[in-house]
């Protein structure tokens, strides 16, 4: 795959801040950090694994990638162009190129649409297909995701959680795009119905030669769907390495304590265990310096004053950490 | 072999609703002893939380309804207990931790009231009252002079006390109220809250996911059950607070000398928490081990799939093995073996008899066909 480092994706200090409101008027009481200066590429044909804990800014990194959301400032480019500077019928081809699988299929699918409905919309709205084709393209879709001719006339309520992943999957397949955001697509599934997904998200990306932005709480899940993965914490990405690489030799205390966190289905193997001390800070405040300090168990007083930037130790191997490696 | 705690035999429960009755669970039997922790998993609709409310008595009634079966609690029938005895057994006995620290904490309540209403309900505090008092005069006495009258005085006070019967002593609600606030500082620190005086005053929505779940743990400790149930503790969580809660759970086991249930989907945890793990399938155990030999040599085939199908940090592999189908509908359940329909070894017996739990090797119990018939042979 080396030969292929091709940039899909290339975001540049993205940063999206929530105002924080009170009051009739709206009356500005301060602002969520939620993604503060996030910049990574996605090469063609990889998946690049986005793990954090919750509220750490993930979603909204994905989001912000879709102009889903309007990030505050910063750059994404697909194959060169400004995303976040598209407008009207440029923007609508660009988003049939990049496309997303939300978290919880309950609530992503329209509850009053058949299934038909709701994979052919998209097929409607970018006119792929002419009118005659759009009802065996549909088909085709339902069927490569496992799916039957029997399904297309059912309502969203009438499948199990794995099933409308399913759906949600063809929705975002309809439309023929390069790159799927997959934001958190099994955290709702269970274990069996889990290994389903990933399997059949996995064949589609070698069929279809997508790219995917993974993310993901789930350390295992990440571990086994990416070729890259970046680490966030508190709106900032901490690490970035190859997946292997990650696990084998991480530099960052943080994503060295989130690895040793994961409880491992193997009863026999027990590790030396290194905890974190408190909870997540908030975002709307935080903390000066490197934001991980307060938590860190090898916090120096350079850590409180000083943000680390993001430093490329071995290559392609990044963390923001003054004591990288060093631990 | 340590002595059983709880024993469930035969336990069945129906959810009768409009669409049909939900044979939510097929008849268990289940045990666990005094001391250990015992894991019970299995996927979502598969039993797991009807089970730990079943022991509770708290299953929704109607639609559910515990149709046969017994639960003993050393030997006594949680089933055939009155009502009143039952709420006892509840927070005394048998305590319970939920899966979402929200809902279960009153939003309206300060933390320190909430842990304070458990002790008041459950604990005779007159004792404590008195242990304070008592003590409250010693450190008076210490600083007074020894040939003062006021030691004298005091020495005299601290006898009638220490000689009092706590049940016919006369507390005052107020008073009450207020020693239980105090043990309740004290059991949030240990569950290692940091500066429990101030959380004490604080409501649950100040606190953090992790901050609530030790709480509602503190809660559960509080009147020194005998077996303490975990609904899924820690799904809600993130992994280094779930972490974190593990920890805590595991080192309370220790120091309280706790029993306990966990109930959980994640294998992981399973493997970092339990002693000894029953798998459930569709309303049904289908495997119990040690933990250690479960993961080791699963004997069921739903068990192997289901420790194929999670992915694993240590390994990597290109596909992972799923079990095809889903989980059957448990209004129509398939008969025989529930499991049948999507086991890749389903044999003609399987269709029509339901396997019964038999123990193969020592602790081993498995319900399979594949197994027991090679028994048989």
């Amino acid at each position: 795959m080396m030969e292929h480092t091709e940039d899909l994706l290339n975001v540049k200090g993205l940063k999206k801040y929530f105002p924080i409101e009170s009051g009739v008027f709206g009356r500005g009481l301060g602002k969520v950090y939620a993604v503060d200066g996030v910049s990574f590429s996605i090469h063609k044909g990889e998946t690049l694994g986005l793990v954090g804990e919750s509220g750490c800014g993930k979603t909204t990194v994905g989001r912000c990638v879709l102009a889903l959301e309007r990030a505050t400032s910063g750059e994404v480019y697909f194959r060169g162009e400004n995303v976040l500077k598209l407008k009207g019928a440029a923007m609508k081809k660009m988003r049939s190129k990049m496309q997303i699988v939300f978290q919880d299929p309950y609530a992503s699918l329209n509850p009053r649409w058949s299934v038909r409905n709701i994979i052919a919309e998209p097929l409607r709205v970018t006119g792929r297909e002419s009118k005659s084709n759009v009802e065996s393209a549909v088909l085709v879709l339902l069927k490569r995701v496992g799916l039957s001719e029997d399904h297309l006339n059912r309502f969203p309520h009438e499948f199990s959680g794995g099933q409308r992943q399913r759906i949600g999957i063809a929705r975002a397949l309809s439309v023929d795009p390069e790159l799927i955001i997959l934001d958190e697509p099994t955290s709702s599934l269970d274990v069996s119905v889990q290994a389903q997904i990933l399997n059949l998200l996995k064949q589609i990306q070698r069929e279809y030669k997508l790219t995917y932005l993974f993310i993901s709480h789930n350390l295992s899940v990440i571990k086994h769907m990416s070729t890259r993965i970046a680490v966030m914490y508190l709106g900032k990405i901490v690490e970035i390495s190859n997946a292997d690489e990650l696990f084998r030799k991480s530099l960052h205390p943080y994503t060295k304590i989130l690895l040793e966190s994961i409880p491992v289905p193997q009863p026999k193997t027990k590790r030396k265990k290194e905890r974190i001390k408190g909870d997540v800070p908030s975002a709307a405040h935080p903390p000066s310096g490197c934001r991980f300090h307060p938590r860190c168990p090898i916090a120096v007083e350079k850590c409180k004053q000083i943000e680390p930037d993001l430093i490329e130790y071995s290559p392609g191997h990044y963390a923001a950490c003054h004591l990288a490696g060093k631990w | 072999m340590s002595e059983p705690l709880l024993v469930i035999r035969g336990l069945k429960v129906n959810f009768y609703t409009y669409a049909g009755v939900v044979k939510a669970l097929d008849g268990i039997n289940l045990e666990v002893r005094q001391g250990e922790t015992l894991g019970l998993v299995g996927e979502t609709g598969c039993g797991k939380s009807v089970t730990a409310l079943a022991i509770m008595r708290l299953v929704p009634d109607p639609p559910g309804r515990i149709d046969e079966g017994e639960i003993l609690l050393r030997g006594k029938d949680l089933l055939k207990l009155p009502e009143n005895e039952m709420r006892d057994v509840r927070g005394n006995n048998i305590t319970m931790v939920f899966q979402d620290p929200t809902t279960f904490l009153n939003p309206v309540m300060t933390v320190g009231a909430q842990v304070a209403e458990t002790l008041l309900i459950h604990r005779d505090l007159r004792k404590d009252l008195l242990e304070e008092r008592v003590a409250k005069l010693s450190e008076k006495l210490e600083k007074a002079e020894s040939t003062d009258k006021e030691a004298g005085a005091l020495k005299k006070q601290i006898e009638e006390l220490k000689n009092l019967d706590p049940a016919k002593f006369h507390a005052s609600r107020r008073d009450l109220k207020q020693v239980a606030v105090r043990r309740s500082v004290e059991l949030l620190r240990t569950v290692r809250l940091p500066e429990p005086e101030t959380v004490v005053k604080q409501y649950p929505h100040e606190l953090s996911g992790g901050m609530r779940q030790r709480v509602i743990i503190a809660m559960a400790i509080a009147c020194h059950p005998e077996l303490l149930i975990a609904d899924e503790p820690t799904t809600a969580l993130d992994v280094t607070i779930q972490a974190q809660i593990l920890d805590l759970l595991n080192d309370l086991k220790q120091t309280v000398g706790l029993s306990a249930m966990f109930i959980t989907h994640d294998l992981g945890v399973v493997a970092e928490t339990c002693d000894r793990v029953a798998v459930m399938y569709a309303g049904n155990i289908v495997e119990v081990a040690t933990t250690d030999r479960l993961f080791e040599k699963p004997l069921h085939p739903y068990t192997e799939a289901m420790l194929r199908a999670i992915p694993k940090i240590t390994e990597r592999r290109i596909e992972l093995e799923s079990i095809h189908g889903s989980v059957p509908n448990l209004i129509e359940p398939p008969a025989g073996c529930r499991f049948h329909p999507r086991c890749p070894f389903v044999m003609d017996v399987c269709k029509k008899i339901k396997p019964e739990l038999v123990e193969i090797e020592s602790g081993h119990m498995v319900a399979c066909f594949l197994h027991t018939e090679k028994m048989c042979k």
